[in-house]
């Protein structure tokens, strides 16, 4: 059984504790069943599903570390295991930055588990991929998709006394419809921990009309653009700003937060006032597991304010140095946003571009957070408050740093990539060039 | 499935490397455990049997098995610190069948004669279900039976026998040698990498293959905290299809240029490279931002190799151009019908790129691929005309070919093998011809070195490149840095404007050690050869931007 009770983990964690000889262990046990289909050219590709049990042991001496790990849990199996990672923590280099291990927290209980997830079998997934390719191929329109879907636990252990336990799901959708010349192209994406909020048919019309929407794309020229983000699309680009928030970087001066002369930009207003972005663990739409990096619990936590850098992430080593309190990063974040839907964002807009999402997206510049990608899958011009017609797609550099000085207006936050995230009305949105591709 | 882990480079202040993460597959070990062998050969052809023949008797019609040890060893460091070793074993096996005219795989790390029966069972199961789906019949290109046969990448130095301490010391003291040359910071890391492969398929082939791989790589970096400025600089160092010798930096491997840069070919000098690297992040520091507009562009293979990896390799995978990729990767701009048109002028005259697997020290080079096909070379685009493809067995006969190229690959025993680039490389140019004399032409130009930031659309029209260096040319001369700097074009209109390719003296390997596709997604690696070449005419941006 891949899937152990919180009794049953705790149970065997104590177990391989009892077995230590080293100055710190920890113990941490996973497991779970995964699945997933894969299609295109309207037909199934690959369907595939696994269970995976495993424990993974880190045993420390001083300020030394070795890590080992098994899929066997008999008790002859994880003696030998603690030995082994004991044997290697012995001859592993001394880690200056060792911290020692927390002693017992206090997780709130985790909210990321669905029955119904949990629940998903080959047929439910075969049913996906027909509510996809039936009704896109009575249209002549070609779908290429990807569900995976994920039940399990974690639970983790240490000898100073910290344990923690949760259960989660998750379940991923995406699609892509291609007309049959190749002119037209939509997409769509869901991602839950409920499959049951999953409607694959409904996402799947979404990029099927947008497929046949995008047809015959005309070109623009490039520049300045106000644009409506799609919230997969704004998710793209705030998601990358959530994840450079660190504050060793800063403090080195190799982070868009460092501050000239020294230190970061905490407390420093970088962003249009209207800018709120927090993480919460409890968070209904988001939920996530209740600890971070070194078993630390997460907390709601706000990292911008009214436009201001309200917190930064701080490891254990770096906290100590700096004389503050570890933080560890978000799992997601929710960006709070206003009440106009998407239809409606468009209807009060006089010119502008609308963006379903932006594609391989790359660094260009960490000083400024400037990143390069490239519209896809279904981008519109807009005029006096109508969608006029499909545009050919464009590469952008833009930094989201100055994208969310040029807020227009924020729509109903949506989850998206395990964000929840409002579609964005942003001014001057820098386009630097044409692309060919549908 | 397995669990995949990453690696979180931004943790271990890598960030600036462009890698997203670094996939880990496997069970960590100890370092020794990484050196003892699992299973002879005697035993694998036993256990590969039983799969064949479970498979014929529940009524496959073709059967592959792949016994697979994959083995990883990642070490990372910054500045006097050890970060974190990671020794990975993945072992298990993965087994391919035709049931009903339709694929079916399945694997099980069970390495046992029922574990693998029952695999065997499955994987026609998932088949038979899986053909009430399908709409035409597998049809696999013939490949000949070639009996027990074995092939290693001709190592001198297996790296896994490098103890440990010795290779931390030598990426520490690479480390210790950019800071005392003014770098502020300096993370470094060496990827190590050994597939031991037992391939088994009903076409009466066994073959034993032992495969290593090697990147040694590190990021500087130099902070003008007063001003607010900082700056990185990569390793220049290719991740090499090599053992521990790549690290031996021999003189003959090092080939001069301008400005007392060096390009290493199948050597590498780390030590040279890091202090290098602490120089020069300190120029960019003080390097005036370029200004927009056309340049001649110089590109140095080091830089080049991704441009090739991405606008030639990628579009001219036949499973993106049929839209198997059509939701994650992408397609291609470059169609069947272009091709068939036999005029299709993907470039330059000049311009001569293959395919191959064979290329000594190279990320690609095997013997055979992950379907039992003999590997080969072929050309791409002659004469700068689109010819060929990259396939496979089941996709041979789309384009006519008797044969399958080679170029199947799974990263794992427990990944199902599928369409992987081969190596893609620029032929050098047949004229004799130095970097300095190209560069001595050239009136308005940037001579570019390295990889950076890369962006391309999903069907490889439009591309944006990035680099480490940027010197600017003037009246053929290289006059200083530049910074900010950024090329944008579009595939077909870039390779028609390269004029003049170096000739074989400057020839080198670039290497792509995490190059993903597919979903769920599987890593491969790949190298792209190239001399030093000129393209006129290239729109260039500034990318500076004030926060």
């Amino acid at each position: 059984m891949a899937v152990l009770t919180k009794e049953e983990a705790k149970q065997i964690i104590d177990k391989v504790l009892s077995y230590s000889e080293a100055d710190e262990m920890s113990v941490n046990i996973y497991g779970g069943k995964t699945g997933n289909i894969r299609y295109a050219r309207n037909t199934v590709n690959t369907s595939g599903e696994s269970d995976e049990l495993g424990l993974s042991i880190t045993s420390v001496f001083g300020k030394k570390s070795g890590n080992t790990s098994i899929n066997e849990l008999d008790d002859d199996s994880l003696r030998k295991a603690v030995k082994r990672s004991e044997e290697i923590a012995r001859l592993a280099p001394e880690n200056p930055e060792y911290m020692p291990m927390l002693g017992p927290q206090e997780y709130e209980e985790a909210k990321t588990f669905s029955e119904a997830t949990d629940a998903i079998d080959p047929d439910f997934r075969a049913q996906v991929a027909a509510d996809s390719i039936l009704p896109a191929s009575d249209k002549n329109l070609t779908t290429a998709g990807y569900l995976e879907d994920f039940s399990g636990f974690s639970a983790m252990g240490n000898s100073k006394g910290m344990f923690g336990y949760y259960k989660s799901t998750s379940v991923d959708f995406s699609i892509t419809v291609r007309t049959a010349d190749g002119t037209g192209s939509g997409y769509a994406i869901k991602d839950f921990n409920d499959v049951s909020l999953l409607n694959s048919r409904q996402t799947t019309e979404v990029a099927m009309q947008k497929a046949a929407a995008s047809v015959n794309a005309q070109a623009i020229e490039p520049g300045k653009y106000t644009v409506i983000l799609e919230p997969t699309a704004a998710s793209n680009l705030i998601g990358l700003l959530a994840r450079s928030m660190d504050a060793r970087s800063a403090d080195e001066g190799r982070s868009f937060l460092s501050k000239k002369g020294g230190g970061n930009r905490v407390g420093e207003k970088l962003f249009d006032e209207r800018v709120n972005i927090y993480s919460d663990p409890a968070h209904v739409d988001i939920p996530a597991s209740p600890w971070g990096a070194d078993g630390l619990p997460r907390q709601k936590t706000s990292w911008i304010e009214n436009g201001v850098v309200k917190n930064m992430v701080y490891s254990r080593f770096w906290a100590e140095q700096q004389g503050k309190e570890p933080l560890p990063g978000p799992s997601g974040i929710i960006m709070e946003g206003g009440t106009q839907s998407l239809a409606e964002m468009i209807r009060n807009t006089d010119r502008g571009v609308l963006v379903t999402r932006f594609w391989y997206i790359r660094a260009v510049d960490p000083q400024t957070l400037l990143y390069t990608g490239l519209t896809r899958d279904g981008t519109f011009y807009i005029e006096n408050g109508q969608i006029k017609f499909p545009v050919k797609n464009f590469r952008f550099n833009e930094s989201p740093v100055i994208m969310l000085n040029n807020i227009e207006a924020m729509g109903k936050p949506e989850r998206t990539g395990g964000n929840m995230i409002p579609p964005m009305k942003i001014r001057d949105f820098t386009f630097t060039s044409l692309s060919d591709a549908v | 499935m397995k669990r995949r882990d990453f690696i979180n480079l931004t943790g271990l202040g890598m960030g600036a490397m462009m890698i997203p993460g670094i996939p880990l597959m496997g069970h960590p070990v100890s370092e020794a455990a990484l050196l003892e062998e699992r299973l002879e050969n005697a035993a694998k052809k036993q256990l590969a049997d039983i799969a064949l023949n479970a498979a014929k008797s529940k009524g496959a019609t073709y059967t592959d098995v792949r016994i697979g040890r994959y083995l990883q060893q990642y070490l990372f460091t910054r500045e006097k610190n050890v970060q974190n070793i990671t020794n990975n074993e993945s072992f298990g096996v993965g087994i391919r069948v035709i049931a009903d005219g339709t694929w079916g795989f399945s694997a099980t790390h069970d390495v046992t004669p029922e574990g693998i029966a029952k695999c065997a069972e499955t994987a026609v199961a998932i088949a038979k279900a899986n053909a009430k789906l399908q709409k035409e019949p597998v049809v696999l290109a013939p490949v000949k039976g070639f009996g027990e046969v074995s092939w290693q990448t001709p190592i001198k130095k297996n790296s896994f026998e490098i103890p440990v301490k010795e290779k931390t010391d030598l990426l520490l003291a690479a480390n210790n040698v950019a800071m005392e040359n003014g770098a502020k910071f300096i993370n470094s890391a060496l990827f190590l990498v050994n597939e031991q492969k037992y391939f088994a398929s009903s076409d009466g082939s066994y073959i034993d293959q032992d495969i290593h791989r090697i990147w040694p790589t590190f990021t500087a970096s130099a902070v003008d905290q007063a001003v607010g400025v900082f700056k990185t600089r990569d390793a220049l160092s290719s991740p090499m299809g090599m053992g521990y010798e790549y690290m031996d930096g021999l003189a003959s491997e090092k080939i001069e240029g301008p400005n007392g840069l060096i390009g290493y070919r199948n050597s590498y000098d780390i030590m040279e490279d890091a202090k290098l690297a602490a120089l020069q992040v300190n120029e960019k520091l003080a390097a005036k931002s370029v200004e927009a507009g056309k340049y001649d562009l110089v590109l140095d293979p080091n830089h080049l190799g991704l441009t090739i990896h991405e606008s030639v390799g990628h579009p001219l995978e036949l499973d993106r151009v049929l839209g198997y990729e059509a939701n994650y990767a992408g397609t291609s701009f470059a169609t069947l019908d272009k091709w068939e048109s036999g005029n299709f002028q993907y470039g330059s005259d000049l311009v001569n790129i293959v395919a191959d697997k064979t290329q000594p020290n190279t990320l690609g080079a095997v013997a055979y691929d992950d379907e039992g096909v003999k590997c080969k070379e072929w050309d791409l685009i002659k004469d700068g005309i689109l010819v060929n493809y990259q396939a496979i067995r089941d996709q041979a006969k789309i384009i006519n070919e008797e044969e399958s190229h080679g170029c199947c690959y799974a990263d794992n025993w427990s990944s199902v093998q599928f369409q992987r680039m081969p190596n893609v490389s620029l032929k050098p140019g047949k004229d004799k011809l130095s970097v300095l004399d190209m560069i001595k032409d050239v009136e308005k130009g940037i001579y570019i070195v390295g990889r950076g930031s890369f962006s391309i659309d999903q069907q490889r029209y439009n591309f944006q490149f990035g680099g480490q260096l940027f010197y600017e040319i003037k009246n053929g001369e290289i006059v200083g840095m530049l910074n900010d700097v950024a090329y944008q074009s579009n595939t077909q209109e870039f390779w028609n404007s390269c004029v003049q390719i170096c000739d074989k003296d400057d020839y080198r390997t670039f290497g792509s050690f995490f190059d993903g596709k597919g979903q769920p997604s599987q890593i491969s690696a790949v190298s792209h050869g190239s001399s030093t070449t000129r393209f006129n005419g290239v729109n260039v941006i500034n990318t500076g931007r004030r926060i």
